[in-house]
């Protein structure tokens, strides 16, 4: 059982608590960077697509989970970022610049977004968000002169000076995996400073939080902005690793998807939105897998991973709220407190429907 | 010179006149107590000192400055800091993080410098995190520092909304019924604080309670308000025992609690 | 008369998901799918087993509202108490879990199915103007429901039942109110209008896994009419229909998918309580 003994501020500050937390995710950190050698092109491919459901779940997790706003449609951040990489590198823009520059436009749309989204909470501003991603759907395929509306446009591939970042290659993986430590470690940042701890607050009480001199306005609307810009810079990477998009990529069921990803892995966790993008990946393998057990009259079903999906929701809901993550914490810490853990050590309070309209 | 002016507030919901024009002032270093039965308006008048609803008509000056159209999150920056009747501390953050919101006032850092967290950011979080210590030596949370809210009792919740307002080291603080829900040991260490917060931080306190004991403990001023309006005003000994003020709490002394 | 009689059928949409939010504050992201069940439903039993129309529609109707039910008990029930967010990812769950299912039943399966009605194909002639009998049924049924719901809501303990549970569950408990049969019983009528909708809507759309996606259209017509308002949801609906019949005909193309959409942004932007809604503050 381990027990830290802080005997100075920079202990709280730090984002590795303690030596042996370092030391794990080292070890992870070799096992990403070796990775191309020892799994296929395939699997490499896969954990190029995790990486980048990861960075749009951080931007997500940073709005929905951290700062209490929910969004039904980041599927539009996506787009904007995928569809202002693929014009400006067909323009001839050096890839680094477009990629940031998707970012920023994303964080712009976001900032669109997030000042009407103001007055809303809740449920209201969840519509909202649908609404918007709606309607930026529909320009997308109706703007034609530029998107080239429902045919789609071919992505040109990056490259970094002489190095061509094909995406099947090597270097595309690296570049995924180490701009999603860079987004995970910006949101750490903000999270163990006076940002994180206003978005926090906005989630928590509203009015507590303007007491506490938290402008409502500012802080929501850089959540979004800073969510809706990872969201972007995610999107950039989807086009190039599709190769090809079109306004059929982003539509609801996408944004669902995100959402569902960061409740499945670990709501108010940045853990919980790279274990959800695992969860979200992962997901088709596994029925790919079990569809050589199954009988062929369930396994050959169409709708088999919708069905999973929905499932696997409404059970992470009702019996494991804290997600993918929640139960990671929950299993080290049984083993922290072995053999003292008692069963009632995570057990939920009887809760009753208080209105939330009275927010 | 008083710290804070309120001069003929009026506050109406509809049809309603919570407040009606309520006039007072409160000394600096004083601790100034508004009593009143329950609809009063006293929870009212804190709500529109804080903003987070607007005054009819009326005027607040606060430290010379007209305060009466500043938006809710400039009270805090102004040196206003309030406790909530039904607690309104962050759930789902720990003390200290609710504690260290309080500071949210005194932030130096801006948005970019704490994506990369600069050397400064580090910095300013380590002097942030030594007053918000002071903070909880002097009430005494040590034990509680790294618990989340939502676990926590009652008295300790109280506490732990003291403790937030003071991490602001507001020039004024309004406490919102600081006892209600409390045991009597625990409403004695609040007196204690009170007292404290008073005397050795020099902050000036307005207060609304019920419980008579504690306003006689600490109060230097004491206000009635029934039905909006102000209905007697002094020292705490006379109010309680004026006859409009008896009368109001339905014939019950103004002993109280 | 197209646009007046989608907004119909959005209101009706609209409103079973306003009855369910104005008891539980429940968002319902499956009321399209409880619409699609209960269409299937219908469809398997006038067209696979024969019945009569209106047995057949009654029943199916019947059976929804005992599937919502049912629902509520086993998987909503358990979330109440938990934020919004909570909620809004169980019905979606279960709105995916009703559609792939759906896709798997033999019989149902991925097709599009057609419900004959007695209406189809008949005119009527009303002075010089002809309606098509069908859109006619569309909205005197609706009319007829919306009448019975009315006084029902109003001339019955349920509607106070369903308010006091909605604010305060655990003071509506003390009160003495069945408040576990109350929100069950809100997830029956709703879904039971649902259901309705779905056979309304099973000549003009046909049935198949996917009908449920309409039932996105209800936001735009709860917002409009004030969320938590139940005439609100019909007029909203209404409204909605007709807007999108406007926008179809008069700009250009695209525009009609979206109208609704931009209504709501804007309701939401001036006035986001609605028409009928009730602006609502804390009070600390």
């Amino acid at each position: 059982m381990r027990v830290l003994f802080k005997t100075d501020y920079g202990q709280d500050i730090r984002l590795f608590p303690h030596g042996g937390t370092v030391f794990w995710y080292a070890l992870l950190g070799l096992a990403v960077i070796g990775a191309p050698w020892v799994i296929g092109e395939y699997w490499q491919s896969q954990l190029v697509f995790v990486s980048i459901y990861a960075m749009a779940g951080v931007g997500l997790m940073l709005l929905s989970g951290y700062t209490g706003q929910i969004s039904l449609g980041h599927a539009a951040f996506f787009a904007v970022g995928a569809y202002t990489e693929t014009l400006l590198l067909t323009g001839g823009v050096p890839f680094p610049i477009a990629l940031v520059a998707a970012g920023l436009l994303a964080g712009v749309v976001g900032v669109a977004i997030g000042l009407p989204a103001l007055r809303l909470s809740g449920i209201y501003l969840a519509i909202a968000t649908l609404a918007f991603a709606f309607i930026v759907e529909e320009i997308l395929a109706r703007w034609e002169s530029v998107t080239n509306g429902n045919n789609g446009l071919t992505v040109p591939a990056a490259s970094l000076g002489p190095l061509v970042l094909r995406p099947t290659g090597a270097a595309f993986y690296y570049v995924a995996v180490g701009v999603l430590i860079l987004l995970i470690l910006g949101g750490a940042n903000l999270l163990r400073s006076p940002t994180g701890r206003a978005f926090v607050a906005i989630r928590d009480s509203e009015i507590a939080a303007q007491s506490m001199g938290v402008n409502l306005a500012r802080f929501k609307t850089v959540a979004f902005a800073v969510s809706a810009a990872f969201t972007g810079i995610a999107g950039a990477f989807y086009a190039h690793q599709l190769q090809f998009i079109s306004p059929e990529a982003f539509t609801l069921v996408l944004s669902i998807e995100l959402l569902v990803m960061i409740v499945v892995g670990g709501l108010g966790t940045l853990h919980g939105a790279v274990f959800g993008a695992i969860f979200i990946i992962m997901l088709p393998e596994v029925i790919g897998v079990a569809k050589d057990v199954l009988p062929a009259a369930v396994a050959d079903q169409p709708g088999l991973k919708t069905l999973l999906f929905g499932l696997i929701i409404i059970g992470v809901m009702l019996f494991e709220p804290l997600g993918i993550y929640g139960r990671w914490r929950k299993i080290q810490v049984y083993f922290d407190l072995f053999p003292l853990y008692r069963r009632g050590t995570f057990k939920r309070q009887r809760a009753y429907l208080r209105t939330e309209r009275l927010r | 010179m008083s710290l804070l002016r309120v001069e003929g507030l009026s506050v109406r919901f509809g049809g309603v006149r919570a407040v009606d024009n309520v006039t007072f002032e409160v000394r600096p270093g004083e601790v100034f107590t508004i009593i009143g039965p329950n609809g009063a308006g006293k929870t009212t008048i804190f709500n529109a000192l804080s903003r987070l609803c607007p005054a009819t008509q009326g005027r607040l000056v606060f430290q010379g400055r007209d305060i009466t159209g500043v938006p809710p999150h400039e009270i805090g920056r102004l040196g206003i800091a309030r406790t909530f009747q039904n607690i309104e501390l962050f759930e789902r953050a720990t003390v200290l993080q609710n504690l260290l919101l309080g500071r949210h006032v005194h932030r130096t850092t801006g948005l970019g410098a704490e994506l990369l967290f600069l050397p400064r950011v580090r910095s300013s979080e380590r002097t942030q995190r030594e007053r918000v210590e002071e903070i909880i030596d002097f009430l005494d949370l040590q034990r509680f520092r790294d618990t989340m809210v939502t676990s926590l009792p009652f008295g300790v919740r109280k506490v732990v909304e003291l403790g937030r307002a003071c991490s602001m080291e507001p020039a004024l603080l309004l406490l919102d019924e600081p006892s209600s829900g409390l045991s009597v040991e625990e409403t004695e260490d609040m007196a204690a604080w009170i007292h404290d917060i008073r005397s050795l931080r020099g902050i000036t306190v307005l207060m609304v309670e019920h419980d008579m004991r504690l306003v006689s403990a600490v109060s230097d001023r004491v206000m009635a308000l029934n039905y909006g309006q102000v209905i007697a005003e002094g020292a705490p000994r006379e109010v309680q025992g004026h006859p409009d003020v008896v009368k109001a709490y339905l014939g019950g002394e103004g002993g109280g609690g | 008369m197209n646009g007046l009689l989608v907004g119909t059928l959005y209101a009706l949409i609209a409103l079973g998901f306003v009855l369910i939010y104005k008891a539980t504050e429940v968002v319902n992201f499956a009321q399209g799918e409880l619409l699609m069940l209960g269409a299937f439903l219908a469809y398997t039993l006038i067209v696979l087993l024969g019945l009569n129309f209106w047995v057949g529609s009654l029943l199916a109707i019947v059976l929804t509202a005992a599937l919502g039910f049912g629902l509520e008990r086993t998987v909503v029930r358990p979330i109440v108490g938990q934020p919004v967010f909570a909620i809004v990812m169980v019905t979606i769950g279960i709105g995916f879990v009703a559609r792939s299912a759906a896709s798997m039943i033999p019989g149902w399966g991925v097709d599009t199915h057609v419900i004959q009605t007695p209406f189809a194909n008949k005119t009527l002639r009303l002075g010089t103007v002809v309606l098509s009998q069908d859109h006619v049924a569309v909205i005197c049924l609706t009319t007829l429901l919306c009448a019975g719901l009315f006084l029902f809501f109003r001339h019955t303990t349920l509607g106070v039942a369903m308010q006091a549970t909605s604010q305060n569950q655990l003071a509506a408990y003390y009160m003495g109110i069945p408040v576990k049969t109350v929100f069950s019983l809100i997830w029956a009528i709703s879904s039971a209008v649902a259901a309705f909708a779905g056979i309304l809507l099973a000549p003009i759309a046909f049935v198949h896994a996917n009908m449920g996606f309409i039932g996105i259209k209800a936001f735009p017509a709860a917002v409009l009419g004030g969320f938590g308002s139940i005439p609100g949801a019909i007029v909203g609906g209404v409204i909605i229909g007709i807007v999108e019949a406007i926008a179809g005909f008069y700009l250009p193309e695209g525009f009609k998918d979206v109208a609704a959409y931009v209504v709501l942004l804007l309701v939401l932007l001036v006035r986001p309580q609605g028409l009928f809604g009730e602006a609502v503050r804390k009070k600390v």
